[in-house]
């Protein structure tokens, strides 16, 4: 994004709609914001459609907030409950086909690389788990294979949600959904693990329980994607609606499933990885 | 192959009416503009929309991105001179900042989007609108949704090769298009006040 965009045209400030005017005075381009600011500045998301109590609409606002350049951020998208939100966001982003979203950023970042050879452009994919671990699982693991320099992050609500409650890889085992009255017949896919195989340099498994932690992990899979390699994080977002849960809990259904050993977050980060996050965060 | 007796008219011509480029509209070539489906010298094109202007009962001025945000040199003094027709017109400026769709969120009262024009148009009653600063195939999508479903006249200011989805497009237009249109926009206001 260039800088100039940010700045309303002398004497059209009285006709932009109020939204844009608290962007340009108040929104986080070029600020360093982190989650930690939140609530002193303009988000990037706000009043999106989604579910009272979504999980992925938490988690989508941490994330948007960790971002580390959000004026210099793309965000790739594809079908799913975090399509819905998109529309509202303040950022550049690109709604793909359904699982396509990993080749699309492939190709945005290629672009953005020759086009910008001396700045910095991050190209960061956000996606379901239907998404990212079934329809789009191939794209995801071919742009691990050949060490794109984009972030993976999936919004893992366990269910293909908008579309009335299917089952999807990532559902836990015997999971009954509205479209899946039998329950899941397979174990939850592994992402984080198959990730760390197909040579992502950093790879997280975080929730938005932990905000801290999240926004840490979404912050170093972006650095090590700008100049090591792929990287992916993994944030389970539990959906209220089709898991029939009470929207206030949210949060504690996270809490009550980590300490039932059901969920765990984790943490791969390559050597060359973890080299360069040292010095990184050595500098702070 | 040119259909002859196709216009680009006021509408409601009906949901997804037919593209113009399909039917046999062609973009107008340097010098020239666009009215109604023909080309006409640029001069004939900006008398009319100078007539449109003046002759409507609530005219508004649809400025997009490209003219919205201070973004590059040269624009800023383009906008200017936009604001000056404006008032000249006595026409509001309902803008277009982005192409966001932001369902379920448009406020039809204080902007527009490409993907839904009909409702400001029907919200506003506005009967002439102007596009300046739309990049062109958003605003080839909104001109075509607004003849589609409104009885609003639509006028495109393009600083490319001009729209054919339009009623009446400049193509090439500049500062110098705008305040030529002011002129106009004066003298013919001048003259019917006399």
């Amino acid at each position: 994004m260039k800088t100039g965009m940010l700045k309303i045209s002398p004497g059209f400030e009285d006709i932009m709609p109020e939204e844009y005017r608290e962007l340009v005075d108040n929104g986080p381009y070029g600020k360093n914001y982190g989650i930690g600011d939140l609530g002193s500045f303009k988000e990037l998301l706000e009043e999106h459609p989604l579910c009272a109590g979504c999980g992925l609409a938490l988690s989508l606002r941490l994330t948007l907030a960790s971002l580390p350049m959000p004026e210099e951020t793309v965000i790739v998208g594809s079908t799913g409950c975090s399509a819905l939100a998109f529309p509202q966001v303040a950022l550049h982003n690109i709604h793909s086909l359904f699982g396509n979203q990993n080749a699309v950023a492939t190709g945005v970042k290629r672009a953005l690389k020759l086009r910008f050879p001396d700045k910095e452009k991050d190209v960061v994919v956000i996606a379901g788990d239907g998404a990212t671990a079934d329809i789009g699982l191939d794209m995801v693991m071919q742009s691990w294979l050949r060490r794109e320099n984009i972030t993976t992050i999936m919004l893992d609500n366990e269910a293909y949600a908008n579309t009335g409650g299917q089952e999807s890889g990532m559902s836990m085992p015997g999971t009954v959904l509205n479209m899946a009255p039998t329950g899941k017949k397979f174990p939850k896919l592994s992402l984080p693990e198959i990730a760390h195989t197909s040579g992502c340099d950093y790879v997280a498994a975080v929730s938005p329980a932990k905000p801290k932690q999240l926004a840490k992990a979404v912050r170093r899979a972006i650095l090590v994607a700008r100049k090591i390699g792929p990287t992916y994080v993994q944030i389970f977002s539990p959906c209220p609606t089709n898991y029939k849960l009470n929207p206030k809990e949210t949060v504690s259904v996270i809490r009550q499933r980590e300490k039932d050993g059901l969920y765990q977050t984790k943490e791969f980060i390559s050597e060359e990885a973890q080299a360069f996050l040292n010095t990184v965060e050595e500098k702070k | 192959m040119r259909d002859s007796t196709y216009k680009v008219a006021a509408g409601p011509e009906g949901y997804l009416p037919p593209a113009a480029a399909v039917m046999g509209v062609e973009l107008p070539d340097p010098g020239q503009a666009i009215m109604e489906g023909e080309c006409v010298d640029q001069d004939t094109a900006m008398k009319a929309i100078a007539s449109k202007l003046v002759s409507a009962e609530n005219p508004v001025f649809f400025p997009g991105p490209l003219i919205l945000w201070d973004w590059k040199p040269g624009v800023a003094e383009k906008a200017a001179a936009l604001k000056d027709l404006a008032e000249a017109v006595g026409a509001k400026m309902i803008p277009m900042p982005d192409y966001r769709p932001k369902y379920p969120m448009i406020n039809p009262a204080i902007e527009v989007n490409p993907n839904h024009p009909n409702l400001t148009i029907v919200h506003n009653k506005i009967d002439v609108c102007l596009f300046i600063g739309v990049h062109c195939h958003y605003a080839n999508i909104a001109l075509k949704i607004i003849r589609g479903g409104t009885d609003c006249y639509t006028i495109a200011v393009c600083a490319e090769a001009g729209h054919e989805e339009a009623m009446i497009s400049l193509r090439d237009a500049g500062i110098c298009e705008l305040q030529r249109l002011r002129e106009l926009v004066i003298e013919l206001k001048g003259g019917m006040s006399r």
